[in-house]
This record gives structure tokens, sequence and C-alpha cells, in this order.
């Protein structure tokens, strides 16, 4: 089968020897590609656990260190860094509450909670296991399923992808701890905040107040560390004692069979989710997640442990968000065109190197295609050896005390965020969002509401109205096109199965005060 | 007195003349005004690398995207001019900047010093692959039968894919149904799946969609026929010689430089761009590289002066501003 003779022809690019001189050591033959994939999975697993520092700026920045590499080589390194991220990502989330990328605001909901309750290494243990999993699987999708889901991609026009996005909305009232009516408040400001910036079709500048620095609307970053990472901070610095629980009792450092068998087909329903959203042009990629979480609350038995450290909800969506991460690369290796901004720059790094993406990479450059896929396998595995021991520090981390914990935090979401555009005024934005996040705290309004409202408001609005144009004004459009009005549909169901209960529980919860 | 005076002055001079001599003497940093991987990105750390080898010291790439690259432009007509503080600027933020942002922080034609022209890249006019007219000859009278019908895609108010498709509509006389997104990929995508009818883009795009039939293009707006492209004719060959847009990509100082070291940033431009392997990776992209009198400060100063009279009436006429 090709399959198989592929597969090889990626092992043996991957594992290939080059002679090397080494300083001191001379000439001697190392598997270079290995190296740098392993380096990769490192660098990713370190600013993913940075807070705010993430693989845009990152890639960025190592982008000029791959020009004396050979491509195959250079792109394998900084494929690494991006899904190395994605694990990495969880760690923050798990243990201070910071979602560094849109992909791991979910984690912090139960993944905190769990390490709040000295069950933080079961979160990252499960968290790294089902992300190694998710992994393998999208991987294995790419190498035999990659050419044909292309199609996929190309399904998806304007009108599907708004429809999708309603159907993300839906996602966001299931994601609510408490009171739905707030829920619905924070994912409105969250879809309001997304108009901010210059309008895409007219070139006008809306809500940015005559400030030059609004004109390209608020960036996730600024606002996620503002409303999670700053807020955290204050709400901490407030009340120490919360944070002596997270402190007090570590626990088990890895998942129990109990544990893993709660989790397994959390993991897998995650992975396929995660898969398939992945390919999806305009950042599918960030619905998996949650779409995840959503599932998992829906069919537990009891949906109430959900937001208090229900194990489900760290390991469905952490296998989600890395699948996603993986099948991401599906559009761009058989397409040539980059479904989100990190798959942009790596057109760029690819572009440098002198292989410019298109239809034809896998046909003509076959060595760097399965190469590629063969090194994400590795690295999946490289990242399961590299993060599973570091759990235990991790936790020792929490051991830390805050006092001293919190202004390393507070400098790396800084850094972080001064590297995204290298603008200061990003931080100054970050400290207001701060100020706004904690307000909400106080009044127990959700923040995870609102960056979700945040993230679909921008790409909702955007495809709402090139549907519209291209339809010239017919919202019928939405349900002419099968596609769109079967995830219309779908997202009418959820609705209503999302709000009865919560109406239910509301009116429960009434009376049991 | 008097003497001192001299003397200090005479000092003062050495010491100008000595720095000049002596710089670089720190890496220097070179604002991409757009996000790294771009085309104009591209260019820049192709070039940077080489230049870097030539000038001894590292210029740093350091992306400041934002408001159609007027940002990280406004920023290096503020820094200061000592020779540290350069830019990759293009097009859009030297020529159309002017009539589509009416509060423009800048003038491209008197806050700069122009260091030289590196590599502009052709502009293509493509359609997906199934739209009927077969040349640019059937394209222009279809395009003028259809008119609002046709439906173009580009990446967002200000970008190349816009300024550029706006000329040719202005050219024309069309006004066809302009479908924006955020970004080239997001608009090929739609283009390849035949979502949107036709659209105008840099050549490193779209060359390997039109390679392997995904969509079809019908003209270069150069006056020579792309090496990556050989295939396809330019504009003149195919009925519309007045179509001429490319998306060059020059080096800019902030006002002030000294010319003495805006000559040692040409000198060093010069050597990358007659470099082999420098050249044939630009080349390999569907760049094209100025001629030897293209490559001088003045003949950028002039181009510059050139492309913002170029652009200007034809945006205003057009009807279009980005704030």
């Amino acid at each position: 089968m090709d399959l198989f003779a592929n597969l090889a022809l990626g092992f043996s690019t991957v594992l290939k020897l080059v002679d090397v001189n080494v300083p001191l050591l001379g000439v001697m033959p190392l598997p270079v590609n290995i190296l740098l994939c392993f380096i990769g999975c490192l660098i990713g697993t370190l600013i993913g656990v940075l807070p705010g520092v993430g693989p845009i700026a990152t890639i960025a920045i190592l982008l000029p260190i791959t020009f004396g590499l050979d491509p195959t080589g250079a792109l394998i390194m900084l494929a690494g860094i991006y899904y190395g991220a994605q694990y990495g990502g969880s760690t923050t989330a798990i243990l201070v509450n910071i979602p560094g990328e849109a992909t791991s605001v979910v984690t912090t909901l139960d993944g905190h909670q769990m390490a709040k309750q000295g069950r933080a290494g079961v979160a990252l243990g499960i968290a790294a296991l089902g992300s190694f999993f998710a992994g393998c699987v999208a991987t294995l999708v790419i190498a035999a399923l990659g050419l044909p889901l292309t199609k996929l991609a190309l399904l998806f026009g304007p009108a599907e992808y708004f429809s999708l996005m309603v159907m993300g909305l839906v996602f966001a009232v299931v994601l609510a701890r408490g009171s739905v009516v707030k829920a619905l408040a924070m994912i409105v400001l969250g879809l309001l905040l997304s108009t901010v910036g210059t309008d895409l079709e007219s070139g006008q500048e809306r809500l940015t107040m005559g400030l030059q620095d609004l004109s390209d609307g608020v960036d996730f970053a600024v606002l996620a560390m503002g409303l999670f990472g700053f807020a955290e901070i204050l709400r901490n610095i407030e009340s120490p004692e919360t944070r002596d629980v997270v402190r007090g009792s570590i626990g088990r450092l890895l998942p129990s069979m109990a544990d893993l068998k709660q989790s397994f087909w959390p993991v897998v329903r995650g992975t396929g989710l995660g898969a398939i959203l992945g390919i999806l042009p305009g950042n599918g990629a960030v619905l998996g997640p949650f779409a995840s979480y959503t599932l998992e609350k829906k069919i537990a038995k009891d949906p109430r442990r959900f937001g208090r450290g229900a194990i489900e909800g760290v390991a469905g969506p952490e296998s989600a968000n890395n699948a996603g991460a993986q099948t991401a690369f599906i559009p761009l290796l058989t397409l040539g065109i980059p479904p989100n901004a990190v798959m942009a720059l790596m057109v760029g790094a690819m572009t440098i190197h002198g292989i410019i993406p298109g239809p034809q990479v896998m046909t003509k450059n076959p060595n760097l295609f399965w190469g590629m896929v063969v090194s994400m396998w590795i690295g999946n595995l490289m990242l399961l050896i590299i993060n599973l021991p570091l759990v235990g520090l991790w936790v020792k981390l929490l051991k830390v005390p805050y006092r001293l914990m919190f202004p390393a935090i507070l400098i790396f979401c800084c850094i972080g965020i001064y590297s995204i555009n290298n603008n200061p005024s990003d931080v100054l934005f970050t400290a207001f969002f701060g100020l706004i996040g904690y307000v909400l705290i106080k009044f127990s309004f959700e923040p995870a509401p609102l960056l979700l409202g945040f993230v679909l408001g921008k790409l909702m609005e955007e495809k709402l109205r090139q549907a519209l144009i291209l339809s010239r004004g017919s919202f019928s459009t939405f349900i002419e096109r099968p596609v769109s009005a079967g995830l219309l549909v779908v997202a009418a169901i959820m609705l209503v199965l999302a709000l009865l209960p919560s109406i239910q529980k509301s009116r429960d919860e009434v009376f049991t005060e | 007195m008097k003497r001192l005076l001299i003397a200090t002055a005479a000092l003062l001079a050495a010491t100008a003349a000595g720095h000049a001599q002596a710089y670089p003497t720190k890496p220097i940093t070179m604002v991409v005004p757009f996000a790294a991987g771009g085309p104009t990105d591209i260019v820049a750390r192709i070039v940077s690398e080489h230049m870097s080898r030539t000038l001894g010291q590292q210029i740093v790439v350091e992306n400041v995207a934002g408001a159609g690259g007027t940002t990280g432009t406004t920023r290096t007509a503020q820094a200061a001019p000592d020779g540290y503080n350069i830019m990759m600027g293009h097009m859009g933020t030297h020529g159309a900047a002017p009539a589509l942002y009416p509060n423009l922080k800048y003038d491209p034609t008197k806050d700069f010093e122009t260091v030289g022209m590196a590599a502009g890249t052709p502009i293509l006019i493509v359609a997906r692959r199934d739209l009927p007219p077969k040349d640019l000859k059937e394209f222009m009278a279809y395009a003028k039968q259809q008119n609002d019908k046709l439906n173009e895609a580009h990446a967002g108010v200000g970008s190349v894919s816009h300024t550029t498709c706006v000329m040719l509509n202005v050219q024309l006389g069309i006004k066809p149904t302009a479908v924006p997104y955020k970004g080239t990929g997001p608009a090929l995508n739609d283009l390849v799946s035949g979502q949107v009818d036709f659209m105008c883009d840099q050549i490193v795009n779209l060359v390997e969609q039109i390679k392997a039939g995904s969509i079809k293009a019908y003209a270069v707006a150069t006056p020579e026929r792309s090496p990556a492209l050989p295939d396809v004719p330019t504009t003149k060959e195919a009925g519309m010689p007045e179509y001429q847009v490319s998306a060059w990509n020059a080096i800019f100082a902030p006002k002030g430089t000294p010319d003495a070291i805006t000559a040692k940033l040409n000198d060093a431009l010069v050597k990358a761009l007659t470099d082999e392997t420098t050249k044939k990776r630009l080349l390999d992209l569907g760049g094209v590289l100025p001629d030897e009198k293209g490559r001088t400060r003045e003949a950028l100063k002039t181009f510059v002066a050139a492309e913002v009279a170029r652009w200007t009436p034809v945006l205003k006429q057009a009807g279009v501003t980005a704030n």
C-alpha cells in the first residue's frame, strides 16, 4: 500500500544521518532532523508555559535562525514549536488559570479547579496523555486522509462558516457555570469588543475613540491576558488564602486507573471533534475544545461537576486542542492555503526556504511532506517524554510563595504581550482589561463566554457580510445551502437542549437558597 | 575663545565623519510594517541577511504590523535618524497610503531618506478556474457585460490586492461587487473553491495555485513575462497595456539620516541584489529586481513621488479611503 511506502519515506527523512562538523569533536553523522524536532518541541513547551509568549512571536523570532538549515529540518522544528506550545499552554491554564491561547480557555475552567483541589498533577498528566493520543491519531489522519479531507475545507464558503459560528455561540451558553443571563451578557460584550477596529468593507474605524492603536481592533492575547492573567493576580493578592488551597495539598502526580478510565471516551470524542474542526479554514480549530467541552457536559450523568474540577472537562478539550493543531496542517500542506495566523507564518517560512506552498507540495517535495508528517508523530512522543517528568516540577512550582510568583507571572505576561506587535500600548490595554476582569469577577460574571464571543465575533461578522455580499443581500442563502442549513439545525437543537436544563437548574437553585 | 569654538567645531565634524565611517557599530533595526511571513517580510529577510554580512552588523527585522502598514511606517518616520532605524516600505505605505488615510501622520515623499529599491513582485489578474472567459480580452468584455454581477475578492481595504484591483476596475470602467477578506489566504481559499470570480494579487501568493490549475491567470501586469510563469502573457501582450502595477518593496530611513550612512546602506543593498544566491532566491519568488539605474537612492526618490502622484487620483476617483 502507498501509505506504508510514504511513511517509510517519512521515517527515512526524519532519521537520516547528516555529517555535521561538531566543534571540538570533528565531523560526525548526526540525526539532525530528530534533534531539530526535539529542539522545536522543547522550545514549544517552554513558550507554551510562559504566559503571553505565543508560537507566532517565537516562530517569527526564530525564523532567521533557520536560514542555514535545510528546509525540511527547519519546518520540522517550526512545526514542533507550534504543537509543542499547545502542550505547554495547558500547564499555565491549569496551574495559574491563564489561557495562553484561545484554545486553552476551556482548560482553565476545570483544570484550575482540579489544581485547587490538589489534583494539579492528575490534570497535567491527563492533558499530556490525552494530547499524545490526539496527536497520534491526527498524524494518521493527515497521512491517510489528508488529500480527500482537503475537499472539506473547500466545501466551506462564507455561509457555511457563519452557520458554524452560530453553533459556536451555543457552546458559549453551555460553558457558563452560573447564571445563563450573565453568560449571555458576557457573550454579547465579547461580540461587541470584536467589532472594535477598522471596518472590513468600508475601511471606516469603529469604536476606536480616535486611538490609532485600536485601528486593528483588540488582540486576543491582550484581552485574554488581561481578563484572566492580570485579573486573577489582582484577585489573588486580595485574598491570599485561596492560593493556599493550591499550595497546601499536591496529591498524586499521575492519573490513577479510575481517572484514565473516566477520561478514555472524552479523549476519543475530543480527538474526533478537534481533528474535523482543525481542517476548516479560518481557524476552525479554536472551536474544537469548546465543542468537546459542550459535548462532555451534555452527555455527562451529572453535568454539575463541570466547572468544579471534572476530569472529562480537561481530557476532552485538551485532546481536541491538540488534534486541531495537527490537522490544521492539512490545508497548508495539501492546498497551500494557511488556515490561521501560525500557518500563515509557516507559509512564510517555507517560501523563504524556496518552497512555495501550493497543491503540489506533496508530489513535488514528498520528502518534506512525509518527513513532516512522521516528525509530528515522533514529536508527540517526545512531548510526552518531556512533559510527564515535568509534571512533578510544575506542581512543585505551586509551592513557591505567591508574593514571589506573581511578579514573575506579571513580567512574563508583559513581555509576551509586547512581543506580539512590538507595541507598548498593547501592555497598557492588557492592564485596562485586567481591571475590567477584576470588576467582572467581583460581580461573578465569567470571562470564558466573553472570550468565546470575542473569538467568534470576528469571524462571524466577516463571514456574515461576505455571505450576504455574495447572495446580494438575501438571507435565504443560509438555508438554501445544505451544509449551512444542517449546521443551523444542529445549533437550534443544541440551544434547546442547553437552555432547558439550565432554566430548570436555575429554578432549582432558587429553591435551595 | 574663537579658536576654541573652531577647534570644537572641527572636533565635532571629525567625530561625525568618524561615526559615518565606523557605522554600523551595533545591530540595525529594520521595521517591516506587516506580519511576519508575508511577501514584504520575506523580501526584507532575504535582503537583510546578505546586507548584514556586508555591513558586519546584524540587521534585526522587527514586524510592526497594523493599519495597513502605516503604524510601522509612522514609527520609522519618527525614529532617530542615526542609521540604526530603517524600514522596508512598499507600494501601499509609500504610494497608496496618502490617498487611503487622510489622517496619515507621515508624508512618504518628505519624511524619509531613500536607501534603495529592493524587489518588486508582479501583480497577476487571476480568476476561478471555471470562469467562462479564456483570456484577458474575453475577460475585459465579460467584465463590462457582467459588471456588478461579478464578484471580486480582496484581502482588506488598503491591501495590495485591493488597491491594484481598484486600478484595474477604474481603467476598465467596471464596478464589480467587492468581497473583502482578512488576508490573502482566506480570499484565495474562496477563489479556489469557486465562491468568488476573480482577484488581483502578488505572484508569490498565486504561482503554485496557477501551476496546479486550481485557478487561472489572465495576465501579469509587468512589461515582461515572469520567469516563474512563462506561459502567462503580459497585460501589454494580452490587450491592456495601460495596466502596469507592481507591489514594490524598498528600503527607507527617517528624514535626516546622514548621507554617508544611506550611501553605505545602499551599497550593501546593491551588493545583496548582485549576489547570485540572494538574487536567485528573490527571482524564485517571482520577484523583479531593479536594474542598475533603478538601484540608486535618487531613482527611488523620483519613483516614490511618481507612485504617490499615480495612486492618489485613482483611489480618490474610486472613492476608496481606509479611515
